[in-house]
């Protein structure tokens, strides 16, 4: 992966840049000795790594104006991190950069049940919101399946998802305010603790930017309170082109699951010899859940039983109490797990219309046959979120190039159907060069001139997300 | 200027330098327009619908109302309960989806499925150099790139010219059910309506018009509604007598803001945190008021000219005046984020020619 050659001016300019770092955080916040700098040299897309220049730990919105300020000074990239869990190289530093890390900013500042919303520090951990409020029987409705160590800071830049979305959104449909910092100092707040802009949405343009046109040190989250129970079930299917039928059927029928997962049969199997949670041997499955009362989620569970059975399915298999309502969700839940314990993987992220899916599905399983690289598919199928997961050998020479070849392909043939390269993990390095793919010279142009209104020096975040040909004259200053 | 595709509205940009206030059916729209009038209504026509995806594309111009007619005839709807403003504004004409997205038009269902932006997945739009550009799509899940479509949605065509939108839609429920407390003072009602909207019964309107009632709404199969209209009469027992009544026909009224249609006077909406809404109101001095997203949403009647702002003072949120003359209708920004609304209006429409009356307004 190709990543700018670092600015020497910086590199020559380290001590004098640690030394101004230094006079403004305390002296435990700021890391420059090579041997420490390495525990952020990637995040979780691991197979690209470069240790920063420094890093800084700083612990407010006070701290951090002050090293933006420094480093818009000097000229130096500043590249956000919140806890490290980008699968798509998000806060993968340069040689040249400081990493901005904001795990010590992790306190709850405000809960208020009455207005619903919770004000936090931006890098507490997504779960951990939660937790804040359950016991008052609230939640924080996104919920990324790196929840228990993602912040909310990378979920704000990544415009986070989870499985359950098709009910209650992404990030950006809970997020009502956040205090920016811009990368020359300046401390903004936009939006709070009510509904909407006044004026144009910067917050939604804000979200989703991948740390890229500002540092957001605070968030101002909607809670909502927690359903009365849920309940899922698990239905079967012999063919990938029915139990898609199926999840139209249930949408159309006026049902709103809360979660719709679907896992092919090389996911199946898989998971089946990690976890055992005893599925069906079929190809392909379907789990859905339901959200409400014991006697609503019995009325729509008919309702999805008379729809499923219609379409013939190996096997519909309900949950009578909690402990089998959690082995229907064992094996999707393990499903990362099982595949890391065959192999090395990519885990890809495209998102097709539902419509396509039989399609997608029997052309991943022809690329996959010609490439000669196993694919696993389990994915949100009630917003057709997919992701495929490519096996592979790192130990192997060419393997990973392989690996890629065959992602990319895949991400097309997501654009190609009607879809988007990524719908939950966000492009970071990892799909920069495909962008061209999805967006025109025009659609990327006006994308850049976003940023350049927010940070007009190029110098937050700066070689992510577009390819590196498109901002070159921008980041060249 | 009523161009019949997209390439004939670039071209009209591209070709003038004058200033052009983008109209779809004209019905929501602050501030008078200024300058040449550049009509949407022939880019009309719905592209995609596909109901087993809950997904809409159609061009920015086609009616509002033949829209939601195509999808009540497949049992759904735009999830975010658009307000139909015409009595109260005095508009005539038809609204369109486009008008509805530059105006983030959204209803009383606010509370629980979020405004027009958090439908809208997709956009495509001619910027202020006669640019096309396309943002988003039609897929629910999407986080490739800058979302410029949540920045498209309330831009009152400041940014650009929409030409298509897309749209996440959702079943329309079975059946319904106001509930109905009666003598509250505003305040009362307020907590009323926070504690029915921090309950799990799934209430989807919350609105207080002071002397009529305060009024919550819960919508789905009917066994559901029935469960839950009986549970959030319990949980309210503390704030008197709970009516159930059949049905949702009170809630047009109450997102058209019907009961200002008649009275004279200038028509304010503000957005404020909801249990500063009744503190907010006893500032205003206002002739009437209604009170909707559980007390997020203050509609505020005023004598003609009245000093909302500086009865105000400060406060969380911000007010707009949809009904009235004279200057000061949009709500004042602090100083930075100004500067970045200066900065992407320059960045979208570099000769400032969109809806400069608009953005004055």
């Amino acid at each position: 992966m190709e990543m700018p050659a670092p600015n020497t001016m910086v590199l020559s300019g380290k001590a004098r840049i640690v030394a101004r770092l230094r006079s403004v955080l305390p002296a435990d916040a700021v890391i420059d000795d090579e041997a420490e700098t390495r525990a952020y040299e990637c995040d979780a897309l691991t197979a690209y790594r470069c240790p920063p220049l420094a890093a800084v730990l700083p612990r407010t919105t006070a701290e951090v104006a002050a090293v933006l300020r420094i480093c818009h000074e000097e000229g130096v990239p500043v590249v956000p991190r919140g806890s490290g869990t980008s699968l798509a190289g998000g806060a993968l530093p340069t040689a040249d950069c400081v990493i901005l890390g904001v795990a010590r900013m992790n306190a709850v500042l405000e809960t208020d049940y009455d207005n619903r919303f919770i004000r936090v520090q931006s890098g507490r951990t997504n779960l951990s919101v939660t937790g804040a409020v359950e016991a008052d029987g609230f939640f924080y409705a996104p919920d990324p399946s790196s929840q228990l160590a993602c912040a909310i800071a990378g979920n704000i830049a990544m415009n986070s998802g989870g499985a359950h979305c098709l009910k209650y959104g992404v990030t950006t449909n809970n997020l009502l305010g956040v205090t920016l910092v811009q990368m020359d100092g300046t401390v903004l707040e936009i939006g709070g603790p009510y509904m909407d802009p006044g004026g144009l949405d910067l917050l939604g343009v804000i979200c989703g930017s991948e740390g890229q046109l500002g540092v957001v040190t605070e968030a101002t989250l909607r809670i909502l309170p927690k359903p009365e129970g849920a309940r899922p079930v698990l239905i079967g299917f012999d063919a990938n082109e029915v139990a898609g039928a199926c999840v139209s059927d249930i949408i159309k029928a006026g049902v709103l699951p809360v979660a719709i997962e679907f896992m092919d049969r090389p996911c199946i199997e898989a998971t089946e010899a990690f976890a055992k949670a005893g599925y069906p041997d079929c190809e392909a499955l379907l789990i859905v859940e339901v959200e409400g009362s014991a006697a609503e989620i019995d009325e729509q569970l008919a309702l999805i039983k008379a729809i499923a059975l219609r379409h013939n399915p190996v096997e519909f298999r309900e949950a009578a109490d909690e402990d089998q309502a959690k082995r229907i969700w064992l094996g999707r839940k393990s499903a990362f797990g099982a595949m890391g314990q065959i192999n090395d993987y990519m885990c890809l992220d495209g998102t097709i219309p539902v419509s396509s899916l039989p399609y997608v599905l029997r052309r991943i399983g022809e690329m996959s046959k010609e490439i000669g690289l196993d694919v696993a598919n389990v994915f949100h199928a009630g917003d057709g979120n997919m992701h495929p997961l490519i096996l592979f050998d790192a130990n192997k020479p060419g393997d990973l190039e392989r690996c890629e070849a065959l992602g990319a392909d895949i991400l097309r043939l997501c654009v190609e159907v009607g879809g988007c390269l990524t719908g939950e993990h966000g492009v970071g390095i990892e799909k920069r060069d495909l962008m061209t793919v999805q967006f025109t010279p025009d659609d990327l142009e006006a994308q850049l001139r976003v940023k350049d209104v927010f940070d007009p020096k190029w110098l937050l975040n700066p070689a992510k997300v577009f390819p590196l040909a498109a901002t070159a004259s921008r980041r060249a200053g | 200027m009523r161009p019949a595709t997209e390439a004939e509205l670039a071209e009209i940009i591209r070709a003038t330098n004058a200033p052009i206030s983008v109209r779809g059916g004209g019905t929501r729209a602050i501030g008078a327009a200024r300058g040449a009038v550049l009509h949407t209504g022939g880019l009309a026509g719905v592209e995609l619908y596909e109901p087993g995806a809950l997904t809409l594309v159609a061009r920015a111009g086609t009616p509002l109302a033949e829209v939601e007619a195509l999808l009540a005839a497949e049992g759904q709807r735009l999830p975010f309960e658009v307000p139909d403003l015409r009595a109260m504004l005095g508009r005539v004409g038809a609204s369109t989806l486009g008008g509805v997205v530059a105006e983030n038009a959204s209803g009383p269902r606010r509370v629980q499925v979020g405004a027009c932006r958090d439908s809208l997945i997709g956009v495509r739009f001619v910027d202020g150099s006669g640019t096309v550009v396309k943002n988003g799509g039609r897929v629910m899940k999407n986080v490739t790139g800058y979302d410029l479509v949540k920045l498209l949605a309330g831009s009152r065509g400041q940014l650009g010219v929409i030409t298509e939108v897309s749209f996440k839609l959702l079943p329309m429920p079975e059946a319904g059910a106001t509930l109905i407390l009666s003598g509250l003072s505003d305040a009362q009602a307020v907590q009323a309506m926070a504690a029915a909207l921090g309950s799990p019964f799934e209430v989807n309107g919350a609105a207080h018009w002071p002397g009529q009632g305060t009024f919550l709404r819960v919508e789905g199969f009917s066994a559901s509604v029935a469960y839950r209209a009986a549970r959030l009469r319990a949980h309210l027992a503390a704030f008197g007598a709970v009516e159930v009544e059949a049905g949702t026909d009170r809630w047009p009224a109450i997102r058209d803001v019907a009961p200002f249609a008649a009275r004279p006077g200038d028509v304010w909406r503000l957005s404020v945190k909801p249990t500063d809404a009744p503190g907010i109101v006893a500032r205003l001095g206002a002739e009437a008021v209604l009170y909707d997203w559980g007390g997020g949403l203050i509609w505020a009647l005023m004598a003609p000219g009245a000093d909302l702002r500086g009865r105000l003072g400060a406060f969380q949120g911000h007010a707009t005046r949809l009904r009235g003359d004279g200057p000061g209708a949009l709500h004042p920004e602090p100083a930075g984020v100004a500067a970045l609304t200066r900065g992407l209006r320059a960045a979208f429409d570099p000769r400032g020619i969109l809806s400069p009356a608009e953005a004055e307004a």
